[in-house]
């Protein structure tokens, strides 16, 4: 005897039905995790969340290593506490913070952010942090204070990969003032509710959505006001590539890879592509401060 | 040494066939676990492509040296072709998902695709002709001078390799340095005519 299905296509869950149940699962455990404190942010996306197991083994964090899964291999041995960030510049408070001093009364929020690489791929963080806008009116910027500068702890003993000169540490990052005070920007200490794994850059890291992933500097030790435009390590590197904006932009490729599309971490193996949206999709919120650059030239 | 090579030619030439598909059955179960399954499987069969191209062009200073494996190199060479096939066709599918408008694009845009694809174009009239009824019909000498292109083929390959990434690692780099190596050998051995088929 043969043996016959029973079951028909009109059997199988619909896909909408089950990727709405996975992100009900998903956003289920997220609120679980970041406790009744967060409320749900306007600026956090819809869209389910990588899992915390894909969010800390994929990383380029070339501190510990330039392969995705050496920072998660190595940053065990990273010490991020107690952490203390040098402010200096053109800022009415100067001076060596102990983190908890920074950070104290400052508002924690969870966003739920799409996270886009230059190298065309993407995934959805639920960061929790502190909207960088608030401490930088804690700290009160000079009205000469144009740009904000940042820059990553150096630690050969602890960070592997600055032992090698493979990129000119320390890792340094920056944006214009109005993009720093972009409610967007977030300076985040934690994800999926609980402290930053050091592989995501503990304790404290830049997050701004619009732009490729490497302005979302990490480990941060110290936060400048300046007058001129800081050097950023990737333009540093390769000035033909990596611009000091590096805000998403589908038209405006990479020289060597198109940036027109990308794939999602985590959709699997036959997924493919989905196409990259203009400013990673949070045209509305920043815009604006770009009305009438050319953005081809300032990439 | 005289010892490995009498019993080397004991070895059947299909077990390179046998032990070349070990790796990527191996990249393929491996990449399926690893976050970014995409990623690991094409850049896992990408480097195994240039290990195999660089193992394939030892295969003449190794006999210089006194081992002689020149019987598996045809076997070798078709493993490497394999491998530059098996990453173009991941590159198409599971990265590219096949978006034609854009692959097209980056065929006559992007340098580091138009060179490594012209590596895979040169390796087409090898392995087409690694069998013996080619090298009867071409004969020996046109064989041998057409069979040279696996130096470019292979030259061109690795320097996709290097531009591929965002800095060059320790890794791309080592294989780049053995490259050079190899034909810096041929070189001082046989001049710099001998890399070139006319």
């Amino acid at each position: 005897m043969t043996y016959k299905p029973d079951l028909h296509w009109s059997d199988v869950t619909p896909q909408a039905a089950f990727l709405n149940r996975r992100q009900i699962i998903v956003t289920a455990g997220a609120a679980l995790l970041a406790g009744p404190a967060l409320a749900k942010s306007p600026y956090s996306t819809d869209d389910a969340p990588n899992s915390f197991e894909e969010i800390t083994n994929y990383n380029n964090y070339y501190e510990f290593g330039t392969d995705k899964a050496d920072p998660a291999a190595n940053a065990g041995g990273f010490n991020a506490s107690p952490w203390s960030v040098v402010v200096d510049g053109l800022v009415d408070k100067p001076g060596t913070y102990d983190l908890g001093d920074l950070l104290s009364g400052l508002t924690q929020e969870e966003r739920i952010y799409r996270f886009r690489c230059v190298e065309a791929w993407s995934m959805i963080v639920p960061w929790q942090g502190v909207q960088l806008s608030s401490l930088i009116e804690k700290l009160g910027p000079k009205p000469g204070a144009r740009f904000i500068a940042f820059e990553t702890v150096v630690r050969p003993k602890e960070m592997v990969g600055q032992q090698r000169a493979i990129l000119d540490w320390p890792y340094r990052e920056g944006l214009r003032m109005d993009e720093a005070m972009n409610p967007l920007t977030l300076l985040a200490t934690g994800l999926y509710g609980k402290d930053l794994p050091n592989q995501n850059g503990a304790p404290i890291r830049l997050v701004t959505p619009w732009k490729y992933g490497f302005k979302s500097i990490k480990a941060i030790v110290k936060i400048s006001f300046t007058d001129t435009m800081p050097q950023t390590t990737w333009n540093m590197m390769a000035a033909n590539e990596y611009g000091f904006y590096a805000n998403v932009n589908p038209q405006v490729d990479h020289p060597r890879w198109s940036q027109a599309s990308e794939r999602r971490i985590g959709a699997g193996l036959f997924a493919g592509r989905q196409d990259t949206l203009m400013f990673n999709g949070y045209s509305d919120q920043v815009a604006s401060l770009y009305s009438g650059m050319d953005l081809v030239a300032n990439y | 040494m005289d010892r490995i090579n009498q019993y080397l030619k004991t070895v059947p030439t299909w077990i390179v066939y046998l032990l070349g598909a070990l790796p990527a059955v191996w990249i393929v179960f491996d990449g399926l676990n690893a976050i970014d399954p995409v990623r690991a499987i094409e850049w896992g069969l990408g480097l195994w492509a240039v290990r195999l191209l660089i193992a394939t062009l030892s295969i003449s200073p190794l006999r210089w040296a006194g081992l002689n494996l020149l019987r598996f190199r045809r076997q070798l060479g078709l493993v490497a072709f394999a491998y530059v096939v098996l990453h173009f066709a991941a590159w198409l599918t599971i990265d590219m998902g096949l978006r034609w408008g854009q692959i097209l694009q980056d065929l006559y845009k992007r340098w580091y695709i138009l060179i490594g694809m012209s590596a895979l174009l040169l390796l087409i009239p090898l392995a087409v002709t690694s069998n013996n009824a080619s090298i009867r019909r071409l004969g020996a000498r046109n064989w041998n001078r057409l069979h040279k292109i696996a130096y470019l083929a292979t030259g061109l390959g690795m320097i996709h390799f290097l531009m591929v990434g965002k800095v060059y690692t320790a890794e791309v780099l080592t294989y780049a340095a053995i490259l050079v190596v190899l034909l810096a050998l041929r070189v001082w051995r046989n001049g710099l005519r001998s890399l070139t088929p006319v």
